[in-house]
């Protein structure tokens, strides 16, 4: 079932093109990967698909609902942006946990507040009618999450104090905590010292396992061939090549690609 | 002597604290409002402020204070500072004006210096402006200014004594009247003495306060 649509993403930073007709479709469950050199727009294209960015032109359909149509500028207010956000989860590169907050209180902060604001103008969320019910839902699924990503003895710890693979994976347990339908990372990695990007790696690799819809921006090159089903390679703001990682990363046709990975290989 | 020079001090210091709580009740809102004036993204607004800001701190706050008292007395058609504490009245505009520039220029450091990714973390997670900016950026603003805030509100506890520029009687003014009185040299070292001490013991109980503001915010980093 298809879970994502995006059809001719462009996006300008004044004179500058950086996404030049971005055209894909990504089936649930499956995971994507987006390698490129810096500046061919990987990271942009990410930020699009989170509301980070508006494009000058193109269409973004989840499930079927149109999230994004440059044309149509109603769908546009900040209300509208907020809610559609809620389809795609982000983890960035630097992390960005809130630092005055303890782990756990990472997690559920988002949540929480979502959780007040439906209760209090919708009258239920997620099947809560009262606030207390829907917090301690929400403190449950924390724990949850923070078992997944092996972390349960840090809820209290502040980020801190904690490792930058540990920091990283507080940011994956946030993510996921708002249920997003898709779940982009944005070189999750690269700001992480070698021997810290296994942990985090093999948690996106859990992920893949239980069926996460996911967009993965990455260098890591011997990753995106083991965990996507899809390889992107991005070029001067469009898409050069992509399909199976058989494909794309063991027989690029495109000799940029070819060019680009063989500086991975002569490492 | 030491009766009459320690009542005479207690008078002055209760003025001088007088003008500095004023001031601080009002150039803090003031700042605030400057602040974002500087950061608005209407370019006149924006430019207006940032020559307000330009002219007070590139100016003396004692030529401002002096600008401020006698000017309106002759251009208007009546002196808007005749009238009971109009001395006081003065000093304070003057002073909540000079120091709320100041002060804006230190929240905007504080907004500005929150790296972007704190906001777009909270916009990725479908928070609110508001909720980003009440739950997520405001404390660690508050933690980036304490510090530059701590050394501006010091000076102004300090800086209170030019106001008797336009003879209002702060604590300084009611030290040096004793020199100029019968108690020889006496009358020179002891009120100079106390005067300082007063000023010194204030600010050591301020130094206190902020030292514990920032301990209270020194659990996170940011």
């Amino acid at each position: 079932m298809e879970v994502l649509r995006v059809e001719n993403i462009v996006k300008n930073f004044g004179r500058v093109e950086v996404l030049r007709g971005i055209d894909f479709s990504l089936q649930k469950g499956q995971v994507l990967s987006i390698i490129g050199s810096s500046g061919s727009g990987k990271t942009t294209l990410l930020r699009c698909l989170n509301f980070l960015e508006t494009p000058q032109k193109g269409r973004i359909i989840v499930e079927g609902k149109t999230l994004f149509d440059a044309e149509d500028r109603q769908k546009m207010s900040d209300a509208a942006i907020r809610l559609n956000r809620l389809h795609f989860g982000l983890v960035f590169q630097q992390f960005n946990l809130f630092p005055q907050y303890t782990v756990k209180r990472n997690i559920t902060l988002a949540e929480e507040l979502l959780a007040k604001e439906k209760i209090k103008k919708e009258g239920s969320y997620n099947g809560h009618t009262t606030v207390r019910d829907a917090l301690a839902a929400i403190d449950q699924k924390a724990d949850r999450l923070l078992e997944e990503v092996g972390l349960t003895v840090k809820a209290d710890s502040y980020p801190c104090q904690l490792s930058g693979g540990q920091q990283q994976r507080v940011a994956i347990a946030r993510a996921l905590a708002m249920e997003p339908d898709i779940l982009c990372f944005d070189e999750p990695t690269s700001a992480l010292d070698p021997e810290l990007t296994g942990e985090v790696l093999r948690v996106i690799r859990e992920l893949k396992d239980t069926g996460r819809t996911m967009i993965i921006v990455t260098h890591e090159i011997g990753f995106a061939r083991d965990v996507s089903d899809t390889v992107m390679f991005m070029d001067g703001g469009v898409i050069a090549e992509m399909g199976p990682p058989e494909q794309v990363i063991e027989n690029p046709q495109n000799p940029r690609t070819r060019e680009f990975l063989s500086r991975f290989t002569e490492r | 002597m030491f009766i009459t020079v320690i009542n005479a001090l207690n008078e002055g210091f209760l003025q001088t604290l007088k003008l500095f709580a004023v001031t601080l009740v009002g150039a803090l809102p003031l700042g605030l409002v400057i602040s974002f004036g500087s950061m608005c993204r209407f370019g006149p607004l924006r430019w207006l402020t940032r020559t307000l800001v330009w002219i007070v701190r590139g100016t003396p706050l004692m030529l401002q204070l002096i600008v401020i008292f006698y000017v309106p007395g002759f251009i208007l058609p009546q002196n808007p500072w005749a009238v009971t504490d109009g001395r006081f009245w003065a000093a304070a505009v003057a002073f909540i004006l000079n120091y709320a520039c100041y002060f804006s220029e230190i929240f905007r450091g504080g907004v500005q210096g929150v790296p972007v990714g704190q906001q777009e973390a909270g916009q990725v997670l479908g928070m609110t402006r508001s909720q980003i900016f009440f739950k997520v950026t405001l404390l660690q603003m508050i933690k980036r200014i304490v510090p530059p805030m701590s050394n501006e509100i010091i000076t102004l506890v300090k800086d209170t004594a030019i106001a008797r520029m336009i003879a209002w009687q702060e604590l300084i003014y009611a030290g040096y009247a004793f020199l100029k009185g019968s108690h020889g040299l006496a009358g020179l070292y002891w009120p100079l003495l106390f005067t300082g001490l007063y000023y010194l013991l204030f600010n050591g109980l301020l130094t206190l306060l902020f030292g514990w503001m920032e301990k209270k915010m020194s659990y996170f980093r940011s």
